[in-house]
């Protein structure tokens, strides 16, 4: 198989959030994802965008190809050098929000997806991989 | 992008052309609340057909809406929603409470019909 090049989006500004769940969108489609699931890409992305530009300001979305042992899949990694997390078990609660923006954000992006990880460091930012497999 | 909001009778409809970003929701929420005074709307219609991917931000602001439309005594109907959308909706835990929807602009259209048939 032929390496896929990785695609990032700069994460700036609310336009920004549209821009790259599309280019997601496009890229699950080109993967051979149903039309279903790469709106449930796209709406996790929606969703950590949203996250990158309420707390952290600015960051990056980068869209991978994963290959497992018979599947392959998409990675999505949202990362800023934001203020990050302090209790990450409190944020992957339902309902919990400190932004007053959201409150289902990161619970429900580990619903739409098959694998979620974060890592969070206060001062530092917060990385967020998701991935989903192909069916 | 724009909504453009359309008058047909005591109704408004607001049909959106393409994906919105936040900016374009908050522009909205704002032109038909004050489309809804200026004309004495009854009735309005939010066409989301369109709409590639309903996240927290747009269910929120599509609620708001309706609960500010509300308050004048009119009726929101939020017509449209893809079952992809709705489908992704619910895994990410998102309702639109007790906002009205309908399949389409004709089911909308027909329901606020129903509703005001005495009153105008």
């Amino acid at each position: 198989m032929v390496a896929s090049p990785e695609i990032r989006v700069a994460i700036n500004s609310d336009p920004d959030i549209v821009i790259a769940r599309q280019k997601g969108r496009a890229r699950a489609v080109e993967l051979g994802f149903s039309s279903g699931d790469a709106t449930l890409i796209a709406t996790a992305i929606s969703e950590l965008a949203r996250n990158i530009v309420a707390y952290a300001k600015k960051g990056m979305i980068t869209l991978q190809v994963v290959n497992g042992s018979n599947r392959q899949g998409i990675a999505v990694t949202a990362s800023d050098d934001g203020p990050g997390i302090p209790d990450i078990r409190q944020a992957l609660r339902d309902g919990f929000s400190t932004s007053g923006s959201l409150g289902l954000g990161l619970p429900g992006v580990r619903r739409l997806m098959d694998e979620f990880e974060i890592t969070s460091q206060p001062g530092r930012g917060t990385t967020v991989v998701v991935k989903k497999w192909r069916q | 992008m724009e909504v453009p909001i359309l008058k047909q009778g005591a109704f408004l409809i607001a049909t959106f052309q393409a994906a919105l970003s936040d900016a374009d929701l908050n522009q909205l929420r704002m032109g038909l609340v004050q489309q809804v005074v200026k004309l004495r709307s009854r009735g309005v219609i939010v066409d989301v057909t369109a709409m590639d991917v309903m996240d927290s931000f747009a269910s929120r602001t599509l609620r708001e809406i309706a609960h500010m439309i509300r308050l004048r005594g009119a009726e929101t109907v939020i017509v449209g929603i893809q079952p992809e959308v709705a489908f992704a909706m619910v895994q990410l835990g998102l309702t639109l409470e007790d906002v009205t929807t309908a399949l389409d602009l004709e089911e909308g259209l027909a329901y606020l019909n129903e509703k005001f048939k005495n009153t105008h």
